[in-house]
């Protein structure tokens, strides 16, 4: 029960609202745009990254937890600020390792996750 | 009127064909289904916080949790359909890219596992690394020389 009172119930209400714009605005873009899914999520987390390059998305971040981290710009925003940080600490070298360092789990978790879901799952068949 | 008369009219024809997207009712879709995504990562968030983890790895821990939870309800073919329900609200989330790796893997299995599985996991997921990883690079580069 002391994990519910240390619910920040403010943050969650600004997490709700957050991501529900970020998902909306992805939603207006597949209703007016003849974009694929695929372009949306690139184009998501190329603007994250650079977002986070600038360090924008950071304060985003700090508003809203979640709502703003867990859609795919943040994603985008972890992979930037994981290359500026290496850079501090590594230099030149940092540029290459920082991003994917920072995002290696969720990228590890979906290739194995996957991996298994998809030697378990039987493939839905199609009803013509 | 045979609708194939000439281009002009059978787009016409098209349109008033084609279901009117009712866009609102996907908004607020796409709105309440992904802010509830966000609050299920942030539950998981202030958990790891309360467990005294730091930001970084609660981060990391929420991202898991979610795929993971993403990947077991593609694999039972729930997340279709709540794909075909929020739209984007499902996609935009770390959830539709973990979607977007097991389904085509589910998919392609019939391919073999290297070619079909292995390969395949990338059709989405695969542009989203690249335009991602190389936008992460840029910025670390223009971070190494310009500041």
């Amino acid at each position: 029960m002391e994990y519910f009172q240390s619910i920040d119930w403010m943050t969650m209400l600004y997490c709700f609202i957050v991501g529900g714009i970020l998902c909306v605005i992805g939603q207006i873009l597949i209703d007016k745009t003849k974009l694929t899914p695929a372009r949306i999520l690139v184009i998501y987390v190329t603007v994250g990254a650079v977002l986070g390059g600038i360090g924008i998305y950071q304060k985003l971040i700090d508003f809203a937890g979640c709502g703003a981290t867990v859609p795919l710009t943040g994603f985008g925003a972890n992979l930037a600020k994981g290359a500026i940080e290496a850079v501090k600490e590594q230099g030149l070298l940092g540029a290459f390792i920082g991003g994917v360092k920072a995002c290696a789990g969720g990228i590890a978790a979906a290739v194995f996750f996957g991996y298994i879901a998809s030697l378990v799952a039987k493939p839905k068949i199609k009803k013509q | 009127m045979n609708p194939t008369d000439s281009p002009k009219e059978y787009n016409e024809y098209v349109t008033k064909k084609a279901p009117s997207s009712p866009i609102l009712k996907d908004c607020f879709n796409a709105f309440w289904v992904g802010g509830l995504i966000c609050c299920i990562g942030q539950l998981i968030f202030f958990y790891c916080k309360y467990k005294g983890l730091d930001q970084t790895s609660s981060s990391t821990i929420v991202s898991i949790c979610l795929i993971a939870l993403a990947v077991f309800l593609s694999a039972i073919n729930v997340f279709n359909r709540i794909g075909k329900f929020a739209g984007a609200g499902s996609l935009i989330p770390i959830t539709g890219f973990a979607n977007s790796i097991v389904s085509p893997a589910m998919e392609y299995k019939s391919e073999g596992y290297v070619m079909g599985v292995g390969a395949k996991m990338f059709t989405v997921a695969g542009p989203v690394l690249v335009y991602g990883i190389s936008a992460s690079v840029i910025v670390g580069l223009i971070a190494c020389f310009f500041i």
